[in-house]
């Protein structure tokens, strides 16, 4: 390979090599774009699930409370069931493995996973996170808002 | 009186900062008068009081002072005397304030022997250190005071999230942030060389230990992240993709940057806009790594003390560092461009790609860490994960690492791949011939095949510059640079490996019962109920045999804390020179009328080690080099200084 000519100038080098690292870096964000767009799972909350669900098989995340009373074994010992809601919705979750730490009812919880034909969601993981006060934050905006709700039907009711 | 004492430490060393600002960019114009010899002095005390504040600190946790709001919210009078001085930096207050003393410390060393520079560019660089320090005095002093006292003392001290009483975490985050602060060494050094335009040479061999050490500090830092995040989590995992892992790693990858082009820029003098854009970009990644690990802005499973209040301060600060950064670099980038020409096929060539891939991979880090954020301001939840991160960030690793393995042989200024032919047909050979194996070994995803061959390439591509050298002669700069990129391979090859090899196995099993997980033959001996200083367990004991041979004991635990009340898994692993095995015990499935069974969950990770040993190569490799660089730097100051005394007994 012939090295620079004579008649390139440093200046011309320089515009070369940004030349260069602009198209990798547009390269690299058109990269990202396309794939975000085909690849990011999709936050969902039992309420959407309920109204317009993911198809099935499709890699999504479920973010909701814990049911009290809900968490049962299955016989094999290993599988979790459960249910997620949001006050509005319900979904039955099953989850194969060992329960993250603070995984209990009436506490917030992502699952990871994909929402079969039957309308079970069948999670990889859950994400619940490991500090006594996590509440997921999509979660936080909702029961605040669930707390306005509440408080303005108990102020007409009065 | 001690918090008293470190909250007048701290003042003290804003005011000192304030000083050293106003003099440092007075002399920038010219007419500071007597102020310019104050710079310096103010640097030294200013890291002495800001250290000072941070032992009154490390002293109130240590006899867990309750009248201090920090120790009664983050301590806890039963806890071991080690987890409580590392507590101290186990919270936000605590933690910014270590980060504020070892940079201000860092601006004392600068000051105290930093002789290289023109003094303008000094005063300069000590100033802009000033600027960036004087930002977290405020932040500390208005928004988070690490000494604020309680009107009424508590009674006992709330405690410290169990997650953090572990050895290895407790080291973690002091790690990291030497290596932010390190980076912020690096910015100030080319906001300052920008304000006098002298971006030289010697200005890049003052910055490369800076960012050498920085470097170091955040690998070994993102190395036990990754482990801890492995042992301690109880998922099996090394690597989530989780804005808080992606926080250490941006700065990481700009640092890897920005230290090639310091090299290119030290010996070549080309590059020089590009070296001082990295110095500014790298330090803002790890700003903005703090502003998301601290603003609680993004959805995280390990983000510890967040505040969205702090979070805008942090977000105000990066806008007014990087925002004036950029400025000054826009303004002056035209007039310090000028640098020496290479060909394509050079070292610089070769170092050039590497430093376009690396911020390639930064760009889609970043993309897909603040992506989320992006869509929830158009009210879309999004979360994005190893789909997106894995095949993206390989686009841009994959031809990197190919790069890497030839670039090192290359000759500076202009070269021939018809010179390097040999090594390259050897690279190919040996990359072909990994492929093949594997291929026969099983099924395995593309990433994992590409890993492992890759790994085999540059493993021994790496050694190659050492080829026909004696090897006593080789100086430590070389040496580094040949074990840290070893260590890249071997830590690559320790990821494929995982990802194409694992095996799991999850059971529910009765004491006495066995099962089978890879080569392994795992029985559940018995369970038996644990305690500590202040937790409770479940423990399991496991007797683990590999291949028929004798067992070894492993005994996983799921632990219950008191104070505050919260529940850990405790992993085991064995570990083995081919991989490990890793346990976790889970809960009780209760039937009616049956045998107690116990939930259990087996990995066999094949070579998995390897990721980490690989890592602590990497900044082996690091260290190797600053030690190099460091000695040379002594050498030639020690030779001028002979050379002047002679010249002086000359003219005598």
């Amino acid at each position: 390979m012939t090295a620079f000519p004579d008649r390139m100038k440093a200046k011309h080098q320089r515009l070369v090599l940004v030349a260069i690292a602009l198209v990798a870096l547009v390269c690299a964000g058109l990269l990202a774009a396309w794939a975000l767009r085909s690849q990011a799972s999709y936050f969902y909350v039992p309420e959407q699930i309920a109204a317009d669900p993911p198809e099935a098989g499709r890699a999504v995340r479920l973010g909701g409370m814990v049911e009290e009373g809900s968490i049962r074994t299955l016989p094999d010992g290993v599988t979790t069931a459960f249910v997620v809601g949001d006050g509005k919705a319900r979904v039955p979750v099953r989850f194969a493995g060992i329960l993250p730490d603070l995984f209990v009812e009436g506490s917030g919880v992502v699952a990871e996973g994909r929402l079969n034909i039957d309308g079970t969601f069948v999670a990889d993981n859950l994400l619940a996170k490991h500090d006594e006060n996590y509440v997921p934050r999509e979660l936080r905006e909702m029961t605040e808002h669930q707390k306005r709700e509440v408080v303005a039907e108990t102020e007409q009711g009065a | 009186m001690i918090a008293e004492l470190g909250l007048a430490a701290l003042w003290l060393a804003a005011a000192l900062a304030a000083l050293q600002l106003y003099a440092g960019a007075m002399a920038q114009r010219g007419h500071a008068g007597g102020l310019a010899v104050l710079v310096r002095p103010a640097a030294i005390v200013q890291g002495l009081a800001c250290a000072f504040a941070f032992a009154m600190l490390l002293w109130l946790f240590a006899i867990t002072d309750l009248s201090v709001k920090l120790v009664a919210t983050n301590s806890h009078s039963a806890k071991p005397l080690l987890y409580k001085l590392t507590g101290a930096w186990g919270n936000h207050e605590g933690s910014m304030l270590l980060w504020v003393a070892v940079m201000a410390l860092s601006g004392a060393l600068i000051a105290l022997v930093e002789r290289r520079l023109p003094e303008r560019t000094m005063l300069a660089t000590l100033a802009a250190q000033a600027f960036v320090g004087l930002g977290f005095y405020a932040f500390l002093i208005f928004s988070s005071n690490p000494f604020e006292r309680l009107v009424q003392p508590a009674a006992e001290g709330l405690g410290l999230n169990p997650l953090l009483q572990d050895i290895g975490l407790a080291l973690h985050p002091p790690t990291l942030y030497f290596g932010y602060v390190g980076l912020s060494v690096a910015f100030s050094f080319a906001v300052g060389a920008l304000l006098t335009r002298q971006v030289t040479p010697e200005f890049a061999r003052v910055m490369r230990p800076w960012v050498l050490g920085a470097w170091v500090f955040l690998t070994l830092g993102i190395t036990a992240g990754s482990y801890w995040a492995y042992y301690e989590l109880g998922w099996g995992g090394w690597w989530f993709w989780d804005p808080v892992e992606n926080a250490s790693l941006m700065p990481w990858l700009a640092a890897t940057a920005l230290l090639h082009s310091a090299s290119v820029l030290a010996a070549r003098d080309a590059l020089r806009a590009w070296t001082i854009m990295l110095g500014v970009v790298a330090f803002s990644m790890s700003m903005l790594g703090t502003f998301l690990v601290r603003s609680g802005i993004l959805t995280s499973v390990h983000a510890f003390a967040v505040d969205p209040q702090r979070g805008t301060f942090i977000l105000v600060l990066l806008a007014l560092y990087i925002g004036g950064a950029l400025v000054l670099f826009a303004l002056r980038a035209a007039s310090i461009a000028e640098g020496e020409r290479f060909s394509a096929t050079s070292r610089e060539g070769a170092l050039v790609f590497n430093n376009v891939m690396l911020t390639a991979i930064l760009g889609i880090v970043l993309l897909g860490t603040l992506y989320p954020l992006l869509t929830e301001a158009f009210d879309v939840r999004v979360s994005v994960g190893p789909p997106y991160f894995n095949p993206a960030g390989a686009f841009f690793a994959v031809p990197m690492l190919l790069v890497m393995a030839v670039g090192p042989l290359l000759r500076w200024r202009r070269d021939s791949l018809g010179r390097i032919q040999r090594p390259i047909v050897l690279c190919g050979v040996i990359v072909l011939a990994t492929t093949v194996a594997a291929l026969a070994i099983g099924e395995m995803s593309i990433l994992a095949l590409l890993g492992l061959a890759l790994s085999a390439g540059l493993a021994v591509a790496s050694l190659l510059p050492l080829r026909g050298r004696r090897l006593r002669r080789v100086p430590l700069a070389v040496w580094g640079m040949v074990v840290a990129h070893f260590g890249l391979a071997v830590a690559v090859f320790g990821m494929a490996s995982e990802t194409a090899f694992s095996q799991e196995r999850l059971a529910a099993v009765t004491v006495g019962e066995t099962v089978r997980v890879g080569p392994w033959q795992v029985t559940l001996t018995e369970v038996l109920p644990n305690a500590g200083p202040n937790w409770t367990a479940i423990e399991g004991h496991l007797a683990a045999s590999y291949a028929g041979g004798a067992p070894v004991e492993l005994d996983p635990q799921s632990r219950s804390f008191w104070a505050p009340v919260q529940q850990t898994t405790e992993s085991a692993l064995a570990t083995r020179w081919n991989g490990q095995l890793y346990a976790v015990v889970g809960s009780e499935a209760r039937e009616e009328g049956a045998e107690a069974r116990w939930q259990l969950r087996l990995w066999w990770k094949p070579f998995v080690t390897f990721i980490w040993y690989g890592g602590v190569l990497v900044a082996l490799g690091g260290a190797i080099a600053l030690v190099g660089r460091v000695g040379a730097d002594l050498r030639r100051r020690t030779v001028r200084r002979r050379a002047a005394e002679r010249r002086a007994e000359g003219t005598a």
